[in-house]
This record gives structure tokens, C-alpha cells and sequence, in this order.
């Protein structure tokens, strides 16, 4: 364990649990690294969170109302807006990101959570500036999408779908990818994408 | 969304601590697959949250011991699902995981906070115009009379029809699976079956469960009825819904005759619903098509339908007899 105990009250929390954060009204849900630095240093209102995440492998450092999830997080408070809010249910896939390697439901994660760990995003999937992702390719040579709103939570799902070893056959495919819906019902396509993507993957 | 403070616990005993001198505002925050959620319909409103997912002793699992399974409270879903030998020797467990949900929510979701998921009823989950008694006890049941297509035909009350969604506690109850719990004054061990509650009068009372206990691991007897088991979900589509009706069924057979069998129910009743009537009335038997029908039947006996529900009598039944045969194609 990297963390130092700390008691607050009664309940204690981890030193980067620690409570700081900024006291006006309305503040938004999110205040990133700069706002950070500030709160930090002059400590403040109860209940806001200082939060280190490393998204697509860059640290980040930001102060949090507890409330906020991370997908909101990414999208509002660090301007990453691949991942999409389609139901904020965790019905419909949409907000797909990997966490610490792994796909979740960003809607349905607090950012709080995500304290410490490692985030990926849409944003930070291809090799370099210019290239794609093998799966980002597969997506656009089988035309695996229509108006596109679901495309980033399908690619980051399909992604960790093949790396989990759950795209052996077209069966399975389906099976692991019935989180992420698609409205315009483009899942043929993105069934040969990923079946397409997938020795891609594997070869590296 | 309500404000709310976000801790995050170091220690199993200072976690229960903090819940329970929090009073009734302060809640355990696992996975946070369904609170958060509900929290969003502002259906939950807690003032304090106790992040229990940092405890390292609730995260494990071990299905290799020679007596019993043991599942730690905070394993994730879809590891569990994907142990190799629960899915060689335990198929019902396996697959009550992985057909909850989709990965993504397996990835977040934890065995102890997938036991306490509360039920997918719209009149619940749809907050302030709609009367219901497990969000507002005494406010009536918009259900009743309302659509109650997916609520209970097993297992309701006036004041409430509310179906039980989960899966993985309909198998641990076909598996006599236990569920250890600690407290404020100590520990305790608690049968899956004896976990859950009918709703009667108070549908707002889920669980046995304390306010300020928190559920340590699962267990389940190891049993030579693991192998030829299964979990058969009917869902409305083929993936990533909740069931109409599903059954976790074991068998021990001797040549074609049953010599023990265990069938719970999902997606009909309030609660996880062990169907033991319907178990000894296999015993002894030989495992036709008429036999598990007769079974399924058995299964659903009492079954009392609302205004859109009744047909998922005949495809509980069906469910169960269905079961039973997969389950046999597996000893």
C-alpha cells in the first residue's frame, strides 16, 4: 500500500481521499489541474475530492464533487469527449472506457473511484498522431457505423473484447458485445470488424 | 443528485465502524452498479459513502478448497464467471454471472453488492408520480395496477409485487450457498436462502441484513451436483436483459432415475425462490420430458398472475422443464 491512513472523524480515508476542494455555490462537478493546484494549496470546501488519474497514460490531477462520474469527468472536466452520454444508466454502452486496463461504464463510475488508476479513452487508442488503431480501421473498412454516436463505446468494448479473449467466434462476439446498443443497427458491420480486427490485435 | 461524502475505508472493521456510527444517511459503496444508479434517479439519496473496494480481504476466491467454495464479497463478476473450474464444475454458477449484465457491468459489479441489487420495477425506479411502498412505505402500489408485465407471480404482497432481478443469488440458493456478514457485534453466518425477504407488509425491508453489516464472502458446499447443472435465463432478448423467468438447476442422477435435484426460480418471485416441493417430486423419478414438465409445474404451483404477467407462468414452467433436460445432458 502506497497510502498513509488518515482520520477524519470518524472514517479514515486514504491520503489522497483527503478532503480539499473549493467552497462556492454552484461550482461545476469538475475542476481540473490548474484549479487544482489552486484548491490544493488553499484547501476548502467540504466534501470536494482531490483526484490523480493518469488518462491515456498523462497524469491528471483534479478536484471533485463526489458526485461526478467519470464519464463527465473526461468529457467536461478534461475536454475529452469521445466517450458519449447516451442513457447515463450503464444501459447502453456508449461511455465505454478502459479502467486499468479493463472495460467499464464510465457513466456508472464515480470519478472518485477512479483515484489512482489508469484510464483510456477513445483518445488515446491509436499507436501514433495520423494512425488508427487496428480496430479503428476494421470500423471504417466495414462500415461498422452509421451516424457514429456509439462508435468510440462500441471500439473501446470490441477492443477489450478481443483482448479478454472473447472473440473466438461470431457467437461469442455478440454475446460479449450486448453492452454497447447501436440505434442505427450497424451490427453486422461491427461484428466483421471486430472478427476482421481481431488477428490484427493479436499479431500487435 | 444529492450531495453526498465520499470516503474511502482502510479497514474492514473501521468500514463497519464508520457506517454505523453514520446512522441511517451513511451506506457501503462497492461496485456502485446499482446505488450510483439509483442515486442518479434520486430514488437513493445517501449523505455518506464508505468505499469498501480498497479492502483487500473481501476481493479474492478460491474454488479449489475440498469442502467449499469460497467467493470474497468484492471478486468482480465477470473474473468469477471466468474461473475455469466453476465453469467446468459449476456451470450454474458461471452462468448466472455471465448472463447478468453486460462485461462492462460485470467488470464494475461485486458479488456481495450483486446480491443486494434492488429490484428493476418502473414504478420504483421512476421515483415521485408513482406510489410505491418499497420507496415510500404506506404510499400504495402503482404496480397492481398498473403494467405489471415483468413483476412476481411468486411470492407478492398487497403492498408489493416487485420482482427480485438477480441471477447469481437464484444459483447460490439452488446451491445452499452462505453468506458471511459483520457488524458492529461481530459475525455471522446467514443462508443464502434466509437473505432475502418477502415483502408482506414492509417491502422496504429487503434483506435479513443490518443496516450496518457488511457482507464478507459467500460460500457454497462443494457438491457433486456442481457438474450437471445449469442457469436457463429467457429474456426478452437473446442478451444483457433481465430474465422473465430463468432456473438454476442441479442434478444427481443415477443411470436415467433422479436421485437429487435443486431448482430456484428467477425473474418470477420477490425473492430468490427455492422450489423444494418441485425437487422431491423428481426423486426417484426418471428424467423424462413429462417428468420435468411435471416439475416445472410442480415449481410454479401457487403462482398468482396480474393483469399482463400470467403467461410467464406457463414460461416459468417451461423454463424449469427446459433446465432440467440441458442439466442432464451434463452428468
Amino acid at each position: 500500500m502506497d497510502e498513509m491512513p488518515h482520520e477524519r472523524g470518524d472514517i479514515p480515508v486514504s491520503r489522497r481521499g483527503l478532503v480539499i476542494g473549493a467552497t462556492l455555490a454552484g461550482v461545476p462537478l469538475v475542476r481540473s489541474d490548474a484549479a487544482a493546484q489552486g484548491a490544493a494549496t488553499r484547501g476548502s470546501v467540504p466534501g470536494s475530492l482531490e483526484v490523480s488519474l493518469t488518462v491515456n497514460g498523462e497524469a491528471r490531477r483534479l478536484v471533485l464533487d463526489p458526485r461526478a462520474s467519470l464519464l463527465d469527468t473526461l468529457r467536461e472536466g478534461l475536454a475529452l469527449t469521445g466517450a458519449k452520454k447516451g442513457c447515463d444508466h450503464g444501459q447502453c454502452g456508449a461511455c465505454t472506457v478502459h479502467l486499468d486496463g479493463r472495460r467499464v461504464a464510465s457513466c456508472l463510475t464515480l470519478a472518485v473511484q477512479a483515484d489512482g488508476r489508469a484510464v483510456t479513452t477513445i483518445e488515446g487508442i491509436a499507436p501514433a498522431e495520423g494512425d488508427l488503431h487496428p480496430m479503428q480501421q476494421a470500423f471504417i473498412d466495414h462500415d461498422a457505423l452509421q451516424c457514429g454516436y456509439c462508435t468510440p463505446g462500441q471500439i473501446m468494448a470490441a477492443i477489450a473484447c478481443v483482448q479478454e479473449g472473447h472473440a473466438s467466434n461470431p457467437d461469442e462476439i455478440r454475446e460479449y458485445m450486448s453492452g454497447n446498443l447501436c440505434r442505427c443497427g450497424a451490427y453486422a458491420g461491427i461484428l466483421a470488424a471486430i472478427q476482421d480486427a481481431a488477428p490484427k490485435m493479436r499479431v500487435g | 443528485m444529492r450531495p453526498f461524502s465520499y470516503a474511502r475505508a482502510d479497514g474492514q472493521a473501521a468500514a463497519i465502524r464508520a457506517v454505523s456510527a453514520g446512522g441511517a444517511g451513511t451506506r457501503f459503496l462497492a461496485g456502485g452498479t446499482t446505488l450510483y444508479d439509483l442515486m442518479k434517479l434520486g430514488v437513493e439519496a445517501p449523505e455518506r459513502l464508505v468505499d469498501i473496494n480498497a479492502l483487500p480481504a473481501i476481493r479474492g476466491f478460491d474454488t479449489t478448497g475440498p469442502r467449499e467454495l469460497v467467493f470474497g464479497a468484492g471478486a468482480r463478476m465477470s473474473d468469477v464467471a471466468a474461473d475455469p473450474r466453476l465453469v467446468a464444475e459449476y456451470p450454474a454458477l458461471s452462468e448466472s454471472l455471465w448472463k447478468a449484465a453486460s462485461q462492462q457491468l460485470r467488470n464494475m459489479a461485486s458479488l456481495g453488492g450483486n446480491l443486494l441489487q434492488r429490484t428493476r420495477c418502473a414504478y420504483f425506479r421512476g421515483g415521485e408520480p408513482f406510489a410505491c411502498n418499497k420507496r415510500v412505505p404506506g404510499s400504495g402500489c402503482a404496480a397492481r395496477e398498473g403494467i405489471d408485465r415483468g413483476h412476481a407471480v411468486l411470492g407478492g404482497s398487497e403492498a408489493c409485487i416487485a420482482t427480485y432481478p438477480g441471477d447469481w443469488a437464484v444459483a447460490l440458493a439452488a446451491f445452499d450457498g452462505v453468506v458471511d456478514v459483520a457488524g458492529p457485534n461481530g459475525s455471522r453466518s446467514i443462508p443464502l436462502d434466509a437473505l432475502h425477504r418477502e415483502p408482506g407488509t414492509t417491502p422496504e425491508v429487503e434483506t435479513s441484513l443490518g443496516r450496518d453489516e457488511m457482507i464478507l464472502r459467500i460460500r457454497v458446499p462443494v457438491t457433486p451436483l456442481g457438474r450437471a447443472s445449469t442457469y436457463h435465463k429467457i429474456r426478452d432478448r437473446e442478451s444483457y436483459a433481465f430474465a422473465l423467468a430463468s432456473a438454476a438447476v442441479a442434478l444427481r442422477m443415477e443411470g436415467e432415475v433422479v436421485r437429487e435435484a435443486r431448482i430456484a426460480l428467477g425473474g418470477l418471485a420477490t425473492r430468490p425462490w427455492r422450489a423444494r416441493e418441485a425437487e422431491r417430486g423428481l426423486v426417484g423419478q426418471r428424467l423424462t420430458a413429462e417428468a420435468a414438465r411435471a416439475a416445472g409445474d410442480a415449481a410454479l404451483r401457487g403462482a398468482r398472475p396480474g393483469h399482463h404477467n400470467a403467461f410467464r407462468i406457463e414460461l416459468g414452467a417451461r423454463t424449469v422443464a427446459d433446465a432440467l433436460l440441458i442439466a442432464r445432458q451434463r452428468v
